[in-house]
């Protein structure tokens, strides 16, 4: 781990403000590793669980929020299980992704593109729509699809639908995101 | 059977295409059982992973308002088979809990959620609900011969203070309902342990390596089979497994069932009810080793 010199770049604003979202108290972490050495995504991180931990108490947000590992954690639930001072690290973990979006942070772009598109085929049909979601993730990120070797195995199952299943809340599905928007413009 | 044995069903969206043969088999299993499931109406997705990672608010409202639909039914339990729906439906009951949550949350609702409704896994249900005794009884083709090991995934018991059921580590309850159905059961020391989620499509090195590791686990263990409790667990060990194999040089020919299929083999139902044709891996020899004399 490279040296931190935390006088010049301790962002108090930024603990407090992980502390307020994520209901969980930093400072109880004394870097046991637990959470790291049950993380099943480690090998897929450029700073390891246990590390984030640090660096937040360490108030080092720019580290932090432009990291990979954030966009990485699949929400396993394993540190959180296994955190001897029982702090919600897979939470605090989610609030960093939200901090990281906010401030317009995507190191990872397929991730979130995917994300992105899972979430526009909720706003749009209430329900996911499987087929409308792969052809909006490979227009959003101009990539062909990956899993072409998969068509022939899936579609003779009938399991894939050309399309969505339109609800009668569908609008009220629309205003929730709606309002949120509005919400989190104030 | 006590009439109490009902609940509202939350299917989820997969339920509805890539995991059919999970909701077909979990419908029937129910039905055979005498539990009854009345669909929650115009139900909507839950924000799966992508709604948490954005907004706890968001997320919490797009569950809510399936919850406040439940309320509105006159019921107080729901159930989904689904692990994912479960822990978002889980999270948002336990995050409203909240006054500043709730508020928060029924800002974003046309109707708002007054909080009161328990939700469940059907697996749940199934082992404290209706119990061990019962499925043994009701079975009626014995797993006799097969050996398979139980995968839960990540989230079905974690966090223990949110999800409420069974062992955090160790889980046992497919476990105990594949050996009360005759089974033999193995144990699976990674059942606990992620398969690489959502991660499919994005970053597909991401499952390979992940789902890999649990097949070739199964495999050393030598079972026929691997029965499984969530549509993505299941997706990336059976529909990719020929991309694991690919990725990694594996040969695994291992199918991979929900633990619904198998159950209902065991009521009596036939493989056709039970969607075995919409599973990717050939069930077949697994299926053929049910009922017969184990060789030595
Ligand atoms: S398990 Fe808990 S105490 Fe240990 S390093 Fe991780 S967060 Fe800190
Ligand atoms: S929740 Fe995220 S950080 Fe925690 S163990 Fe799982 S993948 Fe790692």
């Amino acid at each position: 781990m490279g040296i931190v010199n935390i006088t010049k770049t301790y962002d108090a604003d930024f603990v407090k403000q992980v502390e307020k979202e994520s209901g969980q108290d930093v400072a109880l972490c004394y870097q046991c590793g637990n959470c790291t050495a049950g993380c099943p995504y480690t090998f897929a991180y450029d700073i390891p669980v246990s590390r984030i931990m640090r660096l937040v108490q360490a108030g080092q947000k720019d580290t932090v929020l432009k990291c990979k590992s954030i966009w990485m954690c699949a929400t396993c639930e394993s540190c959180t299980t296994r955190c001897p001072n029982n702090i919600d690290v897979a939470h605090i973990m989610d609030v960093l992704r939200h901090m990281a979006r906010r401030e317009g942070h995507a190191p990872v772009p397929t991730v979130k593109k995917f994300w992105d598109s899972f979430l526009d085929s909720v706003e749009n049909n209430g329900r996911v729509f499987e087929v409308g979601l792969l052809a909006a993730y490979v227009a959003k990120t101009g990539r062909f699809w990956t899993d072409i070797d998969l068509g022939p195995k899936i579609l003779p199952k009938g399991k894939m639908h050309f399309k969505p299943h339109e609800i009668q809340g569908k609008d009220e599905i629309k205003k929730i995101f709606k309002r949120f928007e509005e919400e989190s413009r104030k | 059977m006590s009439d109490s044995l009902t609940y509202a069903y939350y299917p989820g969206c997969s339920g509805a295409g890539t995991s059919m043969e999970y909701d077909m088999s979990t419908r029937a299993v129910c039905d055979k059982l005498g539990i009854r499931l009345t669909d929650i109406p115009d139900w909507s997705c839950c924000g799966s992973t992508p709604a948490h990672t954005v907004d706890h608010s968001l997320s919490s409202a797009l569950s809510a308002r399936n919850l406040q639909l439940v309320e509105k039914m006159d019921m107080d339990t729901a159930i989904t088979p689904c692990p994912s729906c479960l822990t978002n439906l889980k999270s948002a009951e336990h995050r409203m809990k909240k006054d500043e949550m709730r508020e928060k949350v029924n800002k974003l609702l046309d109707t708002p959620y007054n909080g009161g409704v328990a939700t469940k896994s059907v697996l749940q249900i199934l082992v404290e609900d209706l119990g061990l005794d019962a499925l043994k009884k009701s079975t009626i083709k014995p797993l006799k011969g097969l050996k398979v090991a139980a995968y839960y995934g990540c989230i079905m018991n974690r966090p223990p203070e949110v999800m409420n059921f069974d062992d955090p580590e160790h889980p046992m309850a497919m476990d105990n309902i594949m050996k009360a159905m005759g089974a033999t059961v193995l144990p699976f020391p990674l059942k606990v342990e992620c398969c690489g989620a959502s991660f499919g499509i994005p970053r597909k090195d991401v499952v390979m390596k992940l789902s890999g590791k649990l097949l070739d686990v199964a495999d050393d263990l030598g079972v026929d089979a691997l029965v499984t409790a969530c549509p993505l667990c299941q997706m990336n060990l059976d529909l990719r497994q020929t991309q694991v194999n690919s990725a990694t040089g594996a040969k695994h020919n291992l199918p991979i069932f929900y633990y619904t299929q198998l159950m209902g083999l065991a009521l009596g139902m036939s493989e056709k009810e039970l969607g075995m044709d919409k599973l990717c891996v050939s069930p077949r020899k697994a299926l053929d080793a049910i009922g017969k004399e184990e060789k030595k």
